[in-house]
């Protein structure tokens, strides 16, 4: 579904390529998680696989991005649009400012894309009830907290069904409630619509508990590319700016203090590190 | 100084209670957590603490300060203020001007502005950055520089809302390392955070609110243990405690050490 060959990158105006040699493929219904610390290049990948790179974002390309067997570098933005969402890190640079409520703003899409209006209510309804935004439609998008505008965002791209949705950062300004919703909706799309997920976050938690794999990115090289439990345990993630969840923490304390055997696999999630420390 | 709420109820305009019958002091140099869902109240709550917003009934006092009764500028002595979104924060055209803002407001003469800016940029890592515009940073850099404008204001108190939204790990540890050096200059500190690892790691005592109201008030350890209350105000519990009870252990190790020492502690004994 997605295909990144060779791509290197570097906006204008700066020396330092932002993305350098990635090769990626992405089949789809994956759900795949990138982390890396801030710098890495993880928004310039979003901003790649969508489009917004180079069309929008000028620099130096070279390799290729295909997306559904299109070269997105030939490709029209506007021809992109309804196949591929991106969702920005800032929701409120998300919020169109046209509309005054948040039904009319999750419309906003479908309108641009001539979708007869006898279809919308059912897309809205969907996209309402996948976010949680419910009994919140009349509200104007500016009423809305941090978090609910975030998820305003996300069901304002998942109307237009994409089949392949790009996050950057989507659970920022959420608490852990809200975005348990979002990764549970990220992962119904996934699996029941087949829709292709690439997600940029931080919280490894829920990368390990949500994501069909993690693709990690430091200096603008992918380092790493796995599935949750292997890439996260990985030995050398710290000196690429990536956190650890308690749990791995703990064990490497453990084995360290000869309070577990070294060759014992690191525990990543709740479950594993249950069998860990048992 | 303290933080004194005293009965305090706040409505917005528009009709929205957002704080009901909240009476809570802070102590000098406390490190208190404020956790909770979005909606809950916790920003309602902190922008009480330096005017921002007045109650609608009840009293706060910073030190013997009723804030009913003294502008933010004033209370601006006492209590820096950090917004959960920093674009609401900045203004200046360049990190330095936008550090220096709150000692140059003070009055401060030109070498005591460029001690107290520098002090702070290094604080948060931020030297590098000086000259450049705070909108041309990444969210993660625009929360630091809002959090050196407070710390060069240099207050006994800070209200620090959601420290670390969207700093990667390097940025986590960083603003760890700030909270306990500011703990250890005795600073009094009120923190907003969704991040309930790094809650239970730096602040000894944590608050529940949920609906407006607070639904507990106690020592880390305590509080953080109590997973039906907290799932009431829909706040997790931090990773290594659901691991501890997970494993059947009684106690509620808060930090990575702590957790490790129960561990040799629990062979030691056989069990």
């Amino acid at each position: 579904m997605i295909e990144v060959r060779g791509l290197t990158f570097t906006y204008s105006g700066t020396d330092t390529p932002a993305l350098q040699g990635i090769d990626l493929s992405i089949p789809e219904g994956q759900l795949c998680a990138v982390v890396g610390a801030n710098g890495a290049g993880k928004s310039t990948l979003c901003y790649a696989l969508t489009g917004f790179v180079p069309h929008f974002f000028h620099g130096e390309m070279h390799g290729q991005v295909s997306v559904g067997g299109r070269t997105v570098a030939t490709t029209a933005l506007a021809d992109l649009a309804g196949e591929i969402g991106l969702v920005f890190q800032n929701p409120f640079s998300q919020i169109s400012g046209a509309r005054y409520t948040v039904r009319e703003e999750i419309a906003f899409g479908l309108e641009n894309l001539g979708i007869p209006r006898a279809e919308m209510p059912e897309r809205i309804g969907e996209a309402v009830e996948l976010t949680g935004l419910s009994g919140l439609e009349e509200r104007s998008p500016y009423a809305l907290s941090g978090g609910q505008q975030q998820r305003l965002a996300i069901a304002s791209m998942i109307v237009m069904r994409p089949r392949i949705l790009v996050l950057d950062e989507p659970t920022s300004q959420l608490d852990p409630a809200g975005s348990k919703e979002v990764f549970a909706a990220l992962r119904a799309l996934a699996a029941g619509r087949n829709t292709t997920v690439v997600l940029v976050e931080h919280k490894l938690e829920w990368v390990a508990a949500f994501a069909d794999r993690v693709v990690v990115l430091a200096g603008g090289r992918l380092i790493a590319d796995g599935p949750p439990a292997q890439v996260l345990a990985a030995a050398d993630l710290e000196q690429h700016g990536v956190g650890r969840t308690r749990y791995t923490l703990a064990a490497r304390q453990a084995q360290a203090r000869r309070l577990r055997p070294p060759s014992a696999d690191l525990p990543v999630t709740l479950d594993q590190a249950r069998e860990f420390f048992r | 100084m303290n933080l004194r709420l005293e009965d305090v109820s706040f409505t917005y305009p528009s009709g929205v209670t957002a704080l009901e019958h909240v009476s809570l002091t802070v102590r000098e140099g406390e490190a208190v957590a404020l956790v909770g869902e979005n909606g809950a109240g916790k920003t309602t709550l902190a922008k009480h603490l330096n005017g921002l917003l007045r109650p609608t009934h009840g009293g706060v006092w910073v030190g013997d300060q009723d804030t009913r009764r003294h502008s933010v500028a004033r209370l601006a002595r006492s209590v820096a203020f950090v917004f959960q979104n920093p674009d609401e924060q900045l203004f200046e055209r360049t990190v330095r001007a936008e550090v220096g803002f709150g000692p140059r407001n003070f009055g401060a003469g030109p070498a005591e502005i460029e001690a107290r800016v520098q002090a702070a940029l290094s604080r948060l890592e931020l030297q590098d950055f000086a000259d450049r515009h705070p909108y041309d940073l990444h969210l993660s850099q625009r929360k630091r520089v809002a959090m050196a404008a407070a710390l060069a204001m240099d207050t006994p108190i800070l209200v620090l809302d959601e420290p670390t939204i969207g700093q990667d790990a390097g940025g986590v540890a960083l603003v760890g390392g700030l909270v306990e050096s500011l703990k250890a200059e005795g600073r009094t500190l009120v923190a907003i955070t969704h991040d309930v690892d790094f809650c239970a790691e730096h602040f000894e005592r944590v608050v529940v609110m949920a609906d407006g109201r607070l639904l507990a008030d106690g020592p880390a350890g305590e509080v953080l243990a109590q997973g039906d209350l907290l799932a009431e105000a829909a706040v997790e519990q931090p990773q290594l405690v659901r691991l501890a009870a997970a494993l059947g252990w009684r106690e509620t190790p808060l930090t990575v050490e702590a957790f490790v020492d129960l561990l040799a502690a629990r062979r030691k004994d056989g069990t």
